[in-house]
């Protein structure tokens, strides 16, 4: 028995009817995000998951070295941050050891990082729309960091005033 | 008959007075329930009776089913850690209902019992366990083979048998899967119980489709997803060692190729 619906004095304003459900009109259930059906797609066929997965272990192996040998040059030996400026940098970059040193960790840790984040925005966008534009969002950065930084390392001039 | 109702919490009736060493104990169980029929939001219901601390989480509730709120959903069939119907998340942890003893939850405080994650709450404790059986069923579990049937069984040594006994032990409980976050975020992961049975067949000498499987792993969704988080092998009832697997479809996914 149920007199809601019909009330004697109509539907009073403000007032939200009372939510009901029932078994022909059950309440919605909460599907989780991207469920796997038989319609899910099959992958590409191609390795590059594989290779993306190596690639993190392989990069982080040598990042270690390279970022561990960075944080000490530059942050702990020889009098610490204060020592950094223009001509600490130029001293540097003026030897082809650490010019390599410095791309590779530029273009090992851009990448490194890029791949990890491309992880975590295909584990946590939900909509194929919002995954697609992260995405692009990331490689845009990736690209230009990359190349911005080895612009600057191969064309840096001490000389410059 | 009591009449099931979903708003009070109830109480069983109290053990007879006058045993003094009785070996029950008044428990709290504290369960998730959600009935779509009634409400569309889901709630926490706190159910104390008085049971022995020995016995299971599924005597419980089963207790309380039968004694208390026969509204209580949930599934279970063989009660004995064979068929996998009740993983369930209790205190936190994904367990098998029938598997675990109330002793070793610490009853003194509230018993919290609610539905495995990442899998759609159909009623209080029961899923749609469609993605999960989809990812199963996309594995190709099933013995594959070349050429004509053999007249005989076909052998196999006692070493190429061990080789993957470990991953023959599961029940399809989803105990494993629903405690992946990856899963969790996103439902296309294969998940680790799919990867265990692929794992089953991948590595069983009799079988030939084992390229074919480890191709399908090698896919996006595959186990270059898994994140070694181990919650898989912490949940797993049947003591499988699930990121092992896992790791070993890796290692025979990267040395095919190098
Ligand atoms: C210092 C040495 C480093 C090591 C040994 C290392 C190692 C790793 C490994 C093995 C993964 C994969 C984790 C997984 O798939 O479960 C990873 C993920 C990741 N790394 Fe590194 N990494 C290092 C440095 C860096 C640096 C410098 C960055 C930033 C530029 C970075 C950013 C990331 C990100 C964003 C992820 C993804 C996180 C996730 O999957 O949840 N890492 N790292
Ligand atoms: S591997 Fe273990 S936890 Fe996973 S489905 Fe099988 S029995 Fe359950
Ligand atoms: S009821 Fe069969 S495994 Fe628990």
């Amino acid at each position: 028995m149920s007199t809601e619906s019909t009330s004697a004095i109509g539907e009073v304003e403000g007032v939200e009817p009372p939510r009901r459900y029932d078994a022909d009109h059950p309440a919605p259930v909460i599907e989780p995000p991207r469920k796997r059906t038989g319609k899910t797609p099959k992958g590409s066929g191609t390795n590059f998951e594989m290779y993306a997965w190596l690639f993190m272990r392989l990069s982080g192996i040598v990042l270690v070295v390279l970022v561990i040998g960075h944080l000490l040059i530059q942050l702990v030996l020889d009098g610490g941050v204060s020592k950094i400026g223009f001509a600490f940098v130029a001293g540097r970059w003026a030897s082809p050891f650490w010019q390599v040193w410095d791309l590779t960790m530029l273009w090992l840790a851009m990448l490194h990082g890029a791949n990890g984040l491309r992880t975590v925005i295909n584990d946590y966008a939900e909509r194929d729309n919002t995954r697609f534009w992260l995405k692009m969002l990331l490689y845009t950065a990736t690209v230009f960091t990359v190349l911005l930084g080895t612009l600057v390392i191969f064309t840096f001039d001490p000389n410059i005033r | 008959m009591a009449t099931p109702t979903l708003e009070k919490s109830g109480k069983a009736p109290e053990p007879e007075a006058g045993f003094a060493d009785s070996p029950y104990i008044t428990a709290t169980f504290r369960i998730r329930r959600f009935n779509p029929e009634v409400s569309e939001d889901a709630q926490w219901q706190d159910f104390q009776i008085s049971i022995d601390p020995k016995e299971r989480v599924l005597d419980a509730l089963h207790k309380i089913k039968w004694e208390v709120d026969g509204t209580l959903t949930f599934r279970r069939s063989c009660a004995h850690g064979i068929c996998g119907s009740d993983a369930m998340r209790i205190n936190g942890k994904n367990r098998l209902a029938c598997k675990t003893l109330i002793k070793d939850l610490s009853p003194e405080k509230p018993i919290t019992v609610e539905a495995i994650k990442g899998l759609t709450v159909l009623k209080d404790l029961v899923v749609d366990m469609d993605p999960f059986f989809q990812a199963y069923r996309d594995v190709m579990p099933f013995l594959i083979t070349k050429g004509n049937e053999p007249t005989r069984e076909r052998l196999q040594s006692a070493e190429d048998r061990e080789r993957f006994d470990d991953t023959t032990k599961c029940i399809l409980c989803a105990a494993c899967t629903s405690s992946c976050p990856v899963f969790w975020n996103d439902g296309q992961y294969f998940g680790p119980a799919a990867i265990v049975n692929a794992h089953r067949f991948i590595f069983d000498s009799r079988d030939e489709g084992g390229e074919q499987r480890l191709e399908i792993l090698n896919d996006r969704d595959g186990v270059w997803r898994c994140r070694t988080t181990f919650n898989c092998t912490d949940a797993c009832p049947r003591g499988i060692e699930v990121t092992k697997a896992i790791q070993e479809v890796k290692r025979a996914l990267i040395t095919r190729r190098f």
